[in-house]
């Protein structure tokens, strides 16, 4: 009855968003108050029926309602309750509710948060997101519909992947569909601002909290899919350049450039088309992302089991939304007022320049990763375009931005002067030295791009302080005053000196982990040692227990450092008879320098078992930096200035 | 700076973004897209020793032998047509099973897949689209599909 009651909603939710596309674009085009005061409550009635329909699907899953096919196909009664609830976003029918649930969010909080817009931009920007729940609404109640029933009813389900089981993985999904659908809103943004026939500063201001919510979202959704690929995978890494991996990258690579565009607009009144153009592809790039992932048109070792119909449909959404926008953009964009002059040399030039960079390398992971789909297609054969050729492309791309990154924020608006600028750069001169030196006396110099990678992070992190430093005058004035500029410089020049020391660190973590990794594998047997980077791993032997839904074989191993006992990790290889598949769980143990990581395998008729033990170094700095990413976003994000609202204060406050 | 300088500046940066982008790619391209084979472009094709290759195919029944001691496994990767002999030396994945859609990736030593990677799904019911080709291109993909089916590891489609 409550699934029906579910359904029902949906079906209604469709018509309802049909409306919500009209009556407002329609009222905006008409200036007629009443039409277009219809969004804001529309927008609730949507987020109402979605939601309900949303919560109808969640208490199946969590009464165990085997009748609904979507249950039984996913989800099973032993299963403990974070993965039943969790469940039902992770298989494609309730992924996709879940999407258009986090779009009607997103519609609502427009409507609620944006009473400061001017009634036309604030109506269009809601019809526009009704086009896109049009699109996404019909998409699920014509080919995915998560309320289908069952008859006979199972006496219990199949079962959700084992691999999905995971915390890391329960909430990776719903971050990433923040992240993805949050672009929609700047997306809508764009679309109406082409409308209206107006891109300013006022826009640009509306624009940017949307972008970095979305933006924060996205990077903490890549960031714990990447965690979830390091510890339960098994294999050491955390990142594949799988198309799955870049399906979710290449939004972040468009919003990142669309994030700081957005700030030229603002302050400068320049860019507008740029950042019309990255609005559109950031959310385009997302739309990819979800077809890429739900289709399975690419070889993926992340892709679960896919059906091509349904990828045919996002595929003709995402022309209908992309190749539509574009179409308006190329009729409309030539009239938007042409915005201020900047010389190549200057804060606007750094940030366009990093903002191409950023695009060209989303362009070629773009191309690296549709390739094979490409060549397949003209017959050319099947191949795999992997991590090598992304680290070949990707890496050289990224070491210029990020020497301009550090650069930049020391240049002037309009007209930079190279003169003034280079001399503030000794910072970063010495940072960058001293890390290739640290680099060279511990690990040699076999490495050249290890040091390179070294450097640039010294580069950017001695920037980047040094920056801080220089807008408080520390040294230059007086103690009080310095003092004074430090409590009032502005929360998102703080959000920018987090989050850019956040990739200082990140860089460390990729370029350690990717340099100096090691690896053995080898059978063991109880009372063997083998050691990895200095580490005595002391395999103890092995024992075999249950779990609330699944068998697990433990192995035990005693971590000694120079003959003292450092700790005991304990790996797991779980079986789950519901779902009748095994699981590797890596035992990790972290630490600032490095991460000792033991996977156990199976077991040898000699009474050994095959075991993998690595040291991953400076893993936890990649996490550290996603999450100083993230703190820095949100650090932004509090800008009394991005406050819709608020702006007014802001000025007579004389900042 | 007139407008007119600004717009050319851009562009001409823009250009040589590109172009460089354009021209890693080119190199990189020629240096690391892997091919990929199945069982029977191998035993016909004969791609030269050492070069870096993909092979899918399904794991051949009754091939799969663990070398006592050591952690190398060996075992056939086949298209029902031809098979080929495959060692790796590491851990399978959880998803590794006989008759269970697999790549690997690696070179051919005498007439030996050495794969340095096995790679098989997250799920079971997904068959890789270069395996699903693989059969289909060796005749066999209709006996396979069915032997699935009844094995459970394909879902009857009506």
């Amino acid at each position: 009855m409550i699934a029906e009651l579910g359904h029902f909603a949906l079906a209604l939710a469709l018509p309802v968003a049909l409306v919500q596309t009209v009556l407002p674009l329609v009222g905006a085009h008409r200036r007629d108050p009443v039409w277009m005061g219809t969004a804001r409550p529309i927008t609730l009635v949507l987020l109402a029926l979605v939601g309900t329909s949303f919560a109808a699907l969640t208490h199946a899953y969590v009464t165990s309602d085997f009748s609904l096919l979507n249950v039984a196909m996913n989800s099973h009664s032993d299963k403990p309750m974070l993965y039943k609830v969790s469940g039902v976003w992770g298989n494609h029918e309730g992924s996709m509710l879940f999407w258009v649930l986090t779009l009607a969010v997103f519609g609502a909080a427009v409507a609620l948060f944006g009473r400061n817009l001017p009634p036309t931009l604030r109506a269009r920007v809601i019809g526009v997101q009704g086009t896109i729940s049009l699109g996404f609404l019909s998409f699920i109640l014509l080919t995915s519909n998560p309320f289908e029933r069952l008859d006979p009813i199972p006496a219990n389900g199949q079962g959700l992947n084992p691999l999905l089981q995971d915390p890391g993985l329960a909430f990776h999904p719903p971050f990433l569909y923040l992240g993805y659908v949050g672009f929609s809103v700047a997306f809508s943004f764009a679309m109406a601002a082409l409308i209206e026939g107006r891109v300013d500063a006022a826009w640009a201001r509306w624009v940017r909290p949307w972008t970095l919510a979305a933006w924060a979202f996205l990077t903490v959704g890549i960031a714990l899919g990447s965690w979830w690929a390091y510890y339960e995978l098994g294999w050491g890494g955390w990142w594949y350049w799988d198309p799955v991996e870049n399906a979710s990258f290449l939004p972040w690579l468009a919003g990142t450039a669309l994030l700081h565009s957005a700030i030229v607009v603002e302050k400068r009144n320049a860019l507008k088309g740029w950042t019309i153009f990255l609005a559109i592809i950031a959310f385009g790039m997302s739309l990819l992302g979800t077809f890429l992932v739900r289709s399975g048109v690419l070889t993926s070792v992340h892709a679960f089991a896919t059906d091509p119909e349904r990828g045919v449909f996002i595929l003709l959404l995402l022309m209908l939304y992309v190749g539509g926008a574009f179409a308006f953009f190329a009729m409309r964009g030539p009239t938007l007022k042409a915005g201020s002059l900047f010389r190549p040399v200057s804060r606007e030039g750094s940030l366009l320049l990093n903002n191409l960079i950023m695009t060209v390398a989303a362009a070629v992971v773009l191309l690296g990763t549709l390739y094979p789909l490409f060549l397949d297609a003209v017959g050319g054969g099947k191949v795999s375009v992997g991590p090598p050729f992304f680290n070949a492309v990707f890496i050289p791309l990224m070491i210029p931005m990020v020497i301009v990154m550090a650069i930049g924020p020391y240049m002037s608006w309009k007209r930079g002067e190279a003169k003034r600028t280079l001399p503030k750069l000794w910072p970063s001169l010495v940072g960058a030295v001293a890390m290739a030196v640290v680099t060279v006396v511990f690990k040699g110099a076999d490495q050249p791009l290890a040091i390179v990678g070294m450097a640039l992070a010294g580069w950017l992190f001695g920037g980047t302080v040094a920056e801080v430093a220089d807008r408080i005058g520390l040294f230059r004035v007086s103690g009080g005053e310095t003092l004074k500029r430090l409590v009032r410089m502005p929360r998102a020049a703080w959000g920018m000196t987090v989050a850019h020391i956040g990739l200082a660190v990140l860089i460390v973590g990729i370029t350690g982990s990717s340099a100096w990794k090691l690896e053995k594998i080898q059978v063991m047997k109880p009372g063997e040692i083998v050691t990895v980077a200095g580490y005595d791993y002391k395999f103890l032997g092995a024992r075999n227990a249950k779990g609330p839904n699944y068998m697990y074989t433990e192995g035990t191993f005693t971590v000694l450092e120079d003959g003292r006992e450092l700790v005991t990790l304990k790996p797991e290889k779980r079986v789950y008879p519901a779902e009748g598949r095994p699981s590797t769980e890596a035992a990790i143990h972290t630490m600032f320098l490095g991460d000792l990581y033991a996977v156990i395998g199976e077991p040898d008729k000699g009474g050994g078992f095959v075991t993998r033990l690595y040291f991953n170094p400076l893993v936890a700095w990649i996490w550290l930096g996603s999450t100083l990413l993230v703190v820095g976003g949100m650090v932004s994000l509090t800008d009394r200035r991005l406050r819709v609202g608020a702006p007014k204060k802001t000025l007579k406050a004389g900042a | 700076m007139k407008r007119k300088h600004k717009r050319l500046t851009f562009v001409l940066v823009a250009l040589a973004l590109l172009g460089s982008a354009v021209g890693l790619m080119l190199f990189a391209f020629e240096e690391n897209i892997v091919f990929f084979y199945g069982p029977s472009d191998v035993l016909e094709k004969a791609p030269p020793e050492g070069k870096r290759l993909r092979m899918g195919g399904l794991v051949e029944k009754g091939t799969i032998q663990k070398v006592e001691g050591s952690s190398v496994v060996k075992f056939a990767i086949t298209d029902i047509n031809a098979s080929v002999p495959v060692t790796y030396d590491g851990i399978l994945p959880d998803l590794f099973r006989e008759e269970q859609g697999v790549v690997a990736e690696g070179h051919m030593e005498n007439g030996v897949f050495v794969a340095d990677e096995v790679l098989a799904k997250h799920d079971e019911n997904y068959m890789p689209p270069e395996v699903a080709d693989a059969l289909k291109k060796s005749g066999q993909w209709q006996h396979m599909q069915d032997a699935m089916e009844e094995s459970g590891q394909l879902q009857a489609k009506e």
